[in-house]
């Protein structure tokens, strides 16, 4: 079992496999929200589903849209079931608000280098406190 | 974060429930950005009126105030939604009336659009309808504190006219109309509004495509960053900074660029970076130009070119006026459509002075307050698009499967009159 501790920014505690890339996600023309899915051509996600899987990456890029497109998976019924991110800022957070999943930013031991894609992974955005449940996830990310 | 009176006396409801609910958004906001308090802001420029399908489905459940509280507010209670408690302004939205028929755009998200116009209205918003309300009247100052989202927007308040505004989204815009309050973070502070990186023009950038390609350069470097540039750089138009700021906020996510001698709040470069030390240039010479110019161009197969798309960011007056004399006399291809994004009250002007004419008569249409990357439509079987704006030349083939040239205002006219694309890179 590993713990992240970071900064909780959305309250609620949830278990879910974790979704994990190092490429920031664009809201506006890099999910469709109607799906959950991943649609930037050259994205490491292109394609998949984030929907109820706690998604880890490092940050948001992109159009203005991206809070009202995450907004939009949540009421459309796709939205991941937590996010984890590095990288602060407003787009990122205002889009983790309305989202309304439990969110925990800047955690230590680095979450990009510490979840792997297919670990069952608890987000406590009360607390901070990431723990890895089950680590018998593979890694979507080259280059390690 | 700490609160004045008033913004808890906003916050308890004293305001009405609107306003409170606004009110703990912002609070919730601004603590998980860590600000240390709220700015006030009396220049507010949102998004509430384009229609979507989850929009749709919030104003059949409970009118156009579920839909605001929900997407601007997120709010789930019922509330009366008042008049906007500071200026805001309505960005660009989806296609209005004027489009209809020349694209697949549903009349229903027009009809939608209408309601939603009269229904904001009636609580003082102003419909600018575009991504460029600096050319259509809202004109901040240099330093004054802004909530405006639309990235091309951002870039030109920051750092063209100086004013100071982060990167909002619909639901902080809409809290911040309702109470004049924004978190004061990230770009409202001088400390952050300093220049990170150099890059130096050594081959010239001059004129509109030119500065386009360099600012596709420049944010593919510095992503979030903030870039200095100087060198070898022509005097700049409105629409150069313009077209500029925009293919910075593509590439990359650019808020704030610095042109030494040129932008207000770097008079010299050493003001620029704020006395700090200046770091070592990255050269921006022939190879890179002609590799963003091919970047650019990755996009494009068949020559055959029967969409031709000129505004973005919406164009100005000067631009129009040059589109115009372009296409004087000479018509416009089979099968070839040529369209030209502008604001509604600029085409007001542009009809007045006989430009809009110009164009029609060649087989060209004016259209305004919106964008095919906006509203998601082309028209009909469009295959291949050529434009002079490197953001839509960057978005539209992911977002509707086309392919891309980019060029000059000249090449795209050129384009759309002959079916061919002939541009170049000398």
């Amino acid at each position: 079992m590993i713990e992240l501790v970071g900064r909780g920014i959305v309250p609620g505690r949830v278990r879910a496999p974790a979704l994990v890339t190092r490429e920031p996600i664009s809201g506006f023309g890099g999910i469709d929200v109607a799906t959950g899915t991943v649609i930037e051509p050259r994205h490491e996600l292109f394609g998949q589903c984030f929907t109820g899987h706690v998604l880890v990456f490092p940050g948001a890029k992109g159009s203005s849209g991206w809070s009202g497109f995450f907004q939009s998976t949540r009421l459309m019924g796709t939205a991941p079931a937590a996010l984890v991110f590095d990288v602060i800022t407003t787009k990122a957070v205002l889009g983790a608000i309305v989202t309304r999943v439990p969110t925990v930013v800047q955690a230590a031991p680095a979450p990009l280098e510490t979840i792997r894609t297919g670990d069952v992974v608890e987000v406590d955005g009360d607390t901070g406190r990431i723990v890895v449940i089950r680590t018998d996830g593979v890694a979507v990310h080259s280059g390690e | 974060m700490h609160l004045t009176d008033e913004e808890k006396r906003m916050r308890d409801g004293v305001e009405g429930d609107a306003v409170a609910v606004a009110m703990d958004l912002l609070i919730r906001y601004g603590d998980a950005l860590q600000a240390e308090r709220l700015v006030a802001t009396r220049n507010v420029a949102g998004t509430m009126t384009q229609p979507s399908p989850a929009k749709a489905k919030l104003v059949a459940e409970g009118g156009w105030a579920k839909a605001f509280a929900v997407m601007n507010l997120d709010s789930d209670r019922e509330l009366d939604i008042p008049s906007m408690r500071v200026p805001t302004c309505q960005l660009q939205h989806g296609f209005g009336a004027d489009a209809q028929g020349l694209t697949r755009y549903p009349a229903d998200s027009i009809r939608l659009q209408e309601d939603a116009e009269s229904y904001f209205t009636d609580r003082g918003v102003r419909v600018l309808g575009t991504c460029t309300p600096y050319q259509v009247g809202n004109l901040p100052v240099l330093g004054e504190h802004c909530a405006w989202m639309e990235s091309s927007a951002v870039v030109y308040a920051n750092s063209v006219l100086g004013a100071r505004t982060n990167c909002e989204g619909a639901a902080s815009t809409g809290a911040a109309s309702l109470t004049g309050r924004i978190p004061y973070w990230g770009n409202h502070l001088p400390a952050n509004r300093l220049a990170t990186h150099l890059v130096r023009a050594e081959t010239p950038v001059a004129g509109f495509r030119d500065w386009g390609l360099l600012g596709y350069f420049v944010g593919e470097l510095v992503q979030e960053a903030r870039p200095a540039v100087v060198g070898s750089l022509a005097p700049a138009s409105d629409a150069d900074l313009k077209h500029f700021g925009a293919a910075t906020a593509t590439s990359g996510g650019v808020e704030l660029y610095h042109l030494p001698g040129v932008t207000p709040e770097a008079p010299t470069l050493e003001a620029a970076f704020g006395g700090a030390g200046i770091p070592e240039a990255v050269t921006y010479g022939q190879r890179e130009r002609r590799a963003t110019y091919e970047t650019l161009n990755a996009q494009g197969q068949s020559a055959d070119v029967d969409f031709v798309l000129l505004g973005c960011p919406h164009a100005s007056l000067a631009q129009v006026e040059e589109i115009a004399g372009l296409l004087e006399g000479r018509r416009l291809a089979d099968g070839a459509q040529l369209w030209v994004m502008l604001p509604r009250a600029l085409a007001a002007e542009a009809l007045r002075r006989g430009w809009t004419r110009t164009i029609t008569r060649a087989g060209g249409r004016v259209l305004t307050e919106s964008c095919p990357a906006m509203s998601r439509a082309a028209p009909p079987g469009t295959r291949v698009m050529a434009t002079d704006s490197a953001k839509q030349a960057h978005y539209l083939p992911a977002i509707l499967g086309i392919e891309a040239w980019f060029g000059t205002t000249r090449e795209c006219v050129d384009a759309a009159v002959t079916g061919r694309w002939r541009g170049e890179l000398t």
